[in-house]
């Protein structure tokens, strides 16, 4: 994001950011959800495997350092020079796990993107949120060809808790992206009143 | 991984050096440095450097694109370094005074404000 450049110093707008996590199974929509509503920008992150990923915290020895890199998109809305929201889609492979720590890290929270014909792929991303305690929803990707559950189902079928907010969308649609982003802040806001405690967590490793 | 012999490489295929090579084997900025993804930086208006500071040829290209405030994905973005490297080498210009930290998330979740923000801006896209 770059903003016009001020002439003054009291006039210099103080940016504010925002970021959304967008989760979910392989194919299931998440570059199409992101693309209906956001300029979509590349990035490249050469990461070190920690030891959550490969079972080793290897921190001796530069030589036995690995390193993987991801090919990644965000998406960005930029709403004002002063506010811009981003959008990161999270890697699905479990070796991309230590992403997600960072990339949950000051997050509005996370749009958890299902298909009813494979719920089973986003119980990782469910468990990771509900675990680490990021807001989240799960907005049910509906297929033209994918049978019509109720977000009640759903609901069950994922163990969700009762406060999880499960809603229908059509990842192609501006319009209903638009609707599940609103349903997730809204969502959020709900629980940073009714969780103060919520603050707190410790920063990401690295 | 590809095997050795199915392996070119041209102009087109970009820097062969590991990324890491160009933050002298640093993986992590110094501790106490977080910098955030989202964190906005901008270049410091002639700045004192410390003496004996050597700036790399990536720091200088680093610095030439934040003479506006921008965010650390976007700045990765724009440069084409992977974003992980991008963040050792902002962490050392701003201990060098090169390079400011202009907005930060500053927690683990915004607050309520900025929530309100980003709502508002939303419902009205």
């Amino acid at each position: 994001m770059h903003y016009r450049h001020s002439d003054t110093v009291e006039a210099e707008v103080m940016p504010a950011t925002a970021k959304i996590l967008i989760a979910g199974g392989f194919g299931v929509g998440k570059t199409t959800l992101v693309g209906a509503i956001s300029e979509i920008r590349p990035l490249s992150t050469e990461e070190v495997l920690s030891g959550r990923s490969i079972g080793i915290d290897d921190t001796s020895g530069a030589d036995r350092k690995t390193t993987t890199t991801v090919a990644m998109d965000f998406g960005r809305i930029t709403f004002r020079a002063d506010l811009t929201l981003y959008l990161f889609g999270t890697p699905g492979q479990e070796r991309f796990w230590f992403m997600w720590d960072e990339l949950a890290y000051g997050a509005v929270g996370a749009v958890v993107l299902a298909d009813t014909r494979r719920l089973a792929d986003c119980f990782a991303a469910v468990d990771y949120f509900e675990h680490r305690a990021t807001p989240f929803l799960v907005a049910v990707n509906c297929f033209d060809d994918a049978s019509s559950y109720q977000p009640e189902d759903v609901r069950i079928a994922l163990d969700l808790d009762p406060d999880t907010p499960v809603v229908l969308c059509d990842a192609r649609q501006f319009d209903s992206v638009k609707k599940v982003l609103i349903a997730l802040v809204r969502h959020a806001i709900a629980k940073s009143r009714a969780n103060p405690e919520y603050q707190g967590r410790p920063l990401p490793a690295g | 991984m590809s095997a050795p012999r199915d392996r070119w490489l041209d102009r087109e295929a970009g820097p062969v050096v590991r990324p890491y090579a160009v933050t002298k084997g640093r993986t992590a900025p110094a501790s106490g440095s977080y910098i955030g993804l989202i964190d906005v930086v901008a270049a410091v208006a002639d700045p004192q450097l410390p003496a004996d500071t050597r700036l790399s040829r990536e720091h200088r290209r680093l610095l030439s694109h934040c003479h506006q405030p921008v965010t650390v994905v976007d700045l990765a973005s724009d440069i084409d370094l992977p974003v992980g490297v991008v963040r050792v080498l902002l962490s050392d210009l701003s201990q060098y005074g090169a390079l400011r930290v202009v907005a930060t998330s500053g927690g683990p979740e915004p607050n309520e404000r900025l929530l309100r923000d980003v709502l508002n801006a939303l419902q009205t896209l």
